[in-house]
């Protein structure tokens, strides 16, 4: 039995998840929880939000995210893929900064127009 | 002569700015100081915000983003880089820009929304050195997450509010090592997700009942001392710990900055540190609103979003209907557990169907009432799992409740002995 | 060759260089730090003392008296932040009220305008806030405040516009004497000069043995500061001082020219320049202050800090020739910002009586304007904007300071180096925020006028860094 802090949203259950029992979720108030307690457990995810350069805009820098959810081991590989990118204003929300991190199918998008 | 002016082009003046535009105000300036609408939200590039608005997880830029695409489709006038340097209680502004030059603007109804600040080392004084290196996690956000610099390499966090701890993550993300996570009080001020993804998820230490009590280096941080504190958070002698760092975030607690309210003549509640507001957000100058983080600090901008549309479409109505008929008042006042409420006056005449009422507990607890009483009888109760000092407490008093009250009402939490 | 060198650009030596620019002289200045005025001057209560505390017939008692007298007009002529707010010195004993009548002695043989005596009632008049366990009060008309950092800034700009050299970064290593006065070896190099005059402060023992032989010592003494926001700034209207007893010495209570509350200081002996704060030091502070004014709220602190002041344990100032053509201004603790034109004065005296001829320019600029947005009336502030639109930016949300203000000091006779330079310039960052918000700013507007990266932008002295690299791959 582990216990987890939910961080699907804000609210944060305290999740007990049993791996024994196929991983089954107690504490959860919404559904998301069962899969999140799941998923930590079996192949922990995480949305990574970081900054690219940026030229030509308000401000040098301009803000990514993945546009889904990417192994918390590649983290620290992903944000490096980052180094040495520059985006050229005008940027939309959404553009594509970097296709699919780590071969994860998962890429880093702007997050605001610069 | 405008219909509105909303003071901040953060999260609640654009929320404020729409909803009164959709209620069907014509004349709307928004003044904001920054070179671009959005505020704060600019610079919280991580994501978990709009999970109540919109129904999904978006980034800070990309929830302002949105509102400022409503704001497009509507006719508000928006002066940027302009500073609002006074709000007479004539309902006159004076605003300054490099652009827009020195005005003085007059509105048949104001919205403040100027949001908050930091506190700083000085409101707390911790003792030490005066070296470079000491940040408002704020501060440190705007660097690494605008500006593109890194203002250190070994971080100490004192606080575990959010930024902070949002900045833990992010100065790790780009090569820095935050050693702790300090915080004074048993629990943390900061959500438990932040905490989980923050923390955690980097190994990042997080010591409770612990503080900074001396911080060392001459030009640039190079130590600071940590100490285990008691139950009155005086510092434990023997339990300190060095940790060598050239940097120090502090994130220990925000400040509505009601600098021009307090010059407009209108009532602050020291408890918030707000204006004292109505049930639709009207502070004691008639015409006058506040809403978002001016008013209280809030955890969530989603429910900014939703206090400060409320406020807009009661300006709208001012502005409409005129300041209607004097009314009963319900003083709201905090009782046992509870350290703050907004609003702190209700009029149940002006409630439709139920009154927002927003507050914070004042230590942690565990499965609770709260009780919500009128001259000793109780009016409503509600029941919690869990209540921290953390997050903000919600709920809504129906109108029949309300008018059932008269005087006071008091909002109090009541610990039930878990079974 | 300089006719005279400077060591040391505090207030006393901005002082002295700004009565020798009156004169036909080469006149250079060198300071050990990247600022003026960044020692003991801009850590300090900011009083300028009537004068009734020195021992009549002292050299402190004249030139605090005769200091306060041209502090008046300096400020006025220089456009430095000043305010003859009056002083109240309270007594709570009989044997306070004792110590109240010397003082009250001191202060008429010392000249000291107008000085009264007030029971407690009457002090309580003046000052409603004052504690009801007061039973007496001096009443010091003549006392005021003022901006001691922008003052000794003032002095010193003054002198380079009028000629004098100043070179920052500069640390004195070694002084020889050679035929015609001394040879000043720095970490920059050499300068040969006639006459030094030591105004090293702290560092005035130092100076001092590297041209005479020792004959007295600086013991710093540290002393600890809160300064509250400006919501206690009218607490009270006048500096209110305590008569020193076992308890300790002086610690006031006091409004500042910047409209916020000063609480300070405690009196403590440290090592060099030790100017860390330390939670005894503050909570002696709080206690003390709360006996003149129980209803400080503390709770509105924005800023600690503490100042360490170059005492001797001599009764008086060390003013005097110690070597040939080698003067020293030293031991210039309290009342020493207070003192410091006279100061100036008696040393340009001393040089002259050693044989510096001095012949008056006539050419001597005396004034010096800078604009504050803050304190302008809406109409100067709508055409000042329309003229030069860099003054509708406000750049500091807490004091209202404007880009162009910035943009004024950047571009003065001694241009800031630092984000502090720019604060103690312009009050950007003075506030309750203490730079939160201005200073990325600030450090934007610094790399941006003065071609630098934010990189090289120190917080204070030259090693405060405050940025380490860019991200993203940046390299610094």
């Amino acid at each position: 039995m582990k216990e987890l802090i939910c961080i699907v949203c804000p609210k944060g259950c305290h999740l007990k998840v049993d791996e024994e029992q196929d991983y089954a979720v107690t504490g959860n108030s919404c559904p998301k929880g069962t899969d999140y307690g799941r998923a930590e457990l079996t192949h922990p995810t995480r949305v990574v939000t970081s900054t690219v350069r940026c030229e030509g805009g308000a401000y040098p820098r301009c803000p990514v995210k993945t546009n889904g959810p990417i192994p918390k081991g590649d983290i620290f590989a992903a944000v490096s893929l980052l180094d040495g990118v520059t985006v050229k204003a005008p940027v939309q929300v959404g553009q594509v900064v970097v296709e699919n991190i780590c071969g994860t199918g998962v890429d880093f998008v702007a997050t605001r127009n610069m | 002569m405008y219909d509105l002016i909303v003071l901040g082009g953060g999260p609640a003046g654009l929320a404020g700015a729409c909803a009164a535009w959709e209620a069907g105000l014509r004349r709307i300036l928004i003044v904001e100081r920054d070179k671009e609408l959005g505020g704060i939200l600019n610079q919280c590039i991580h994501n978990g915000f709009g999970l109540h608005y919109f129904k999904e997880e978006l980034t800070g830029p990309e929830y302002a983003g949105r509102f400022v695409r409503m704001l497009q489709d509507t006719g508000v006038e928006v002066r940027l880089d302009t500073m609002a340097l006074e709000v007479t209680p004539d309902r006159k502004v004076h605003m300054v820009g490099k652009e827009t030059g020195y005005r003085v603007e007059e509105a048949k109804s104001i919205l403040l929304a100027m949001g908050c600040r930091e506190r700083t080392r000085g409101a707390i004084a911790i003792p030490g050195t005066r070296p470079a290196g000491i940040f408002t996690a704020g501060a440190a956000q705007r660097y690494v997450n605008m500006e593109g610099w890194l203002p250190g390499k070994r971080v100490v966090i004192l606080g575990s509010g959010d930024i902070g701890l949002i900045m833990a993550r992010r100065m790790t993300l780009e090569g820095a090592k935050v050693l702790a996570c300090v915080e004074v009080m048993p629990y943390s001020g900061g959500l438990n997700r932040n905490i989980v993804q923050c923390l955690h998820d980097y190994d990042i230490p997080l010591y409770l009942s612990h503080t900074v009590t001396d911080i060392r280096g001459r030009d640039r941080v190079e130590q600071v001392v940590v100490s285990q504190v008691d139950d009155r958070r005086q510092p434990i002698p023997g339990t300190e710990m060095v940790f060598d760092c050239d940097t120090l975030l502090l994130s220990v607690g925000l400040i509505p900055e009601n600098e021009l309210t307090r010059q407009a003549g209108i009532q602050i509640d020291p408890r918030t540190n707000g204006a004292i507001v109505w049930e639709n957000m009207e502070t004691s100058l008639p015409g006058v609103f506040a809403s978002g983080n001016v008013a209280h600090v809030h955890d969530l901008v989603d429910f900014v979003t939703a206090e400060s549309q409320r406020a807009g479409k009661a300006a709208a109505q001012y502005v409409q209907e005129g300041p209607g008929e004097n009314q009963p008042v319900l003083e709201v006042k905090n009782g046992d557990g509870v350290t703050y409420t907004v609003p702190q006056h209700i009029r149940p005449g002006r409630v439709e169907k139920a009154c927002d009422l927003f507050f914070r507990v004042n230590r942690v607890c565990g499965p609770s009432r709260i009780l919500v009483t009128s001259g000793g009888a109780q009016v409503a109760a509600y029941s919690r799992d869990y209540l921290a000092p953390g997050e903000m407490e919600h709920i809504m008093l129906p109108r029949k409740l309300l008018d059932g009250a008269s005087g006071t009402l008091t909002v109090s939490i009541e610990e039930v002995a878990s079974k | 060759m300089y006719d005279v060198v400077i060591i040391g650009c505090g207030i006393v030596g901005a002082a002295t260089a700004f009565e020798l620019s009156k004169y036909r002289l080469k006149v250079g200045i060198v300071e050990r730090e990247n600022d003026v005025a960044c020692g003991t001057t801009k850590a300090n209560s900011a009083i300028i003392h009537a004068g009734y505390d020195p021992v009549p017939g002292t050299l402190m008692a004249r030139l605090n008296v005769r200091g306060a007298a041209l502090a008046r007009e300096l400020c006025a002529a220089l456009d430095v932040p000043y305010l003859p707010c009056g002083s109240l010195v309270l007594g709570f004993s009989p044997e306070d009220q004792a110590h109240l009548e010397e003082l009250y002695r001191r202060g008429v043989a010392n000249g000291v305008p107008d000085l009264a005596l007030l029971t407690g009632d009457e002090a309580r008049a003046l000052e409603p806030n004052l504690s009801p366990t007061v039973t007496a009060a001096l009443l010091a008309p003549t006392a005021a405040i003022c901006s001691p950092w922008e003052y000794g800034l003032a002095l010193a700009e003054t002198a380079v516009r009028n000629g004098a050299e100043l070179q920052l970064e500069t640390a004195v290593t070694g002084l020889t004497p050679t035929e015609e006065g001394w040879r000043v070896e720095t970490n920059r190099g050499v300068l040969e000069a006639r006459y030094v005059v030591n105004a090293a402060g702290l560092e005035a023992q130092t100076i001092h043995e590297m041209a005479a032989s020792p004959s007295f010592a600086i013991h710093p003494s540290r002393g600890q500061y809160f300064l509250l926001d400006k919501s206690e700034g009218g607490r009270v209207g006048r500096v209110i001082f305590q008569c020193p007893n076992e308890k300790g010495k002086g610690v006031l209570v006091s409004p500042t020219v910047h409209g916020n509350l000063i609480v300070g200081p405690d009196a403590e002996p440290v090592e060099g320049d030790d100017t860390s704060t330390t939670s005894a030091g503050l909570a002696f502070v709080r206690e003390t202050a709360l006996r003149s004014v129980p209803s400080v709220d503390f709770r509105t602190s924005i800023r600690n800090f503490a100042g360490v002041r170059a005492s001797t344990g001599a009764k008086d100032f060390i003013i005097e020739l110690s070597a040939p053509h080698f003067l020293d201004l030293a031991g210039i603790c309290s009342p020493g910002l207070s003192a410091a034109p006279a100061i100036g004065e008696y040393a340009v005296e001393l040089l002259g009586q050693a044989g510096l001829a001095l012949e008056r320019k006539e050419d001597f600029q005396t004034s010096r304007k800078r604009v504050r947005f803050r304190e302008m009336s809406p109409e100067e502030k709508a055409k000042l904007v329309a003229e030069h639109p860099a003054y509708g930016r406000v750049i500091c949300r807490c004091e209202t300071v404007t880009e162009g203000e910035i943009l004024d000091a950047l571009a003065g006779p001694i241009p800031p180096r630092s984000v502090d330079g720019v604060k103690r310039r312009a009050g950007a960052g003075l506030g309750r925020c203490q730079g939160g918000f201005c200073g990325p700013r600030v450090v934007e507007l610094l790399a941006r006028e003065q071609h630098r990266s934010p990189g090289d932008i120190p917080q204070e002295r030259a090693g405060s860094w405050l940025l380490v690299r860019e991200t993203k791959g940046g390299a610094r």
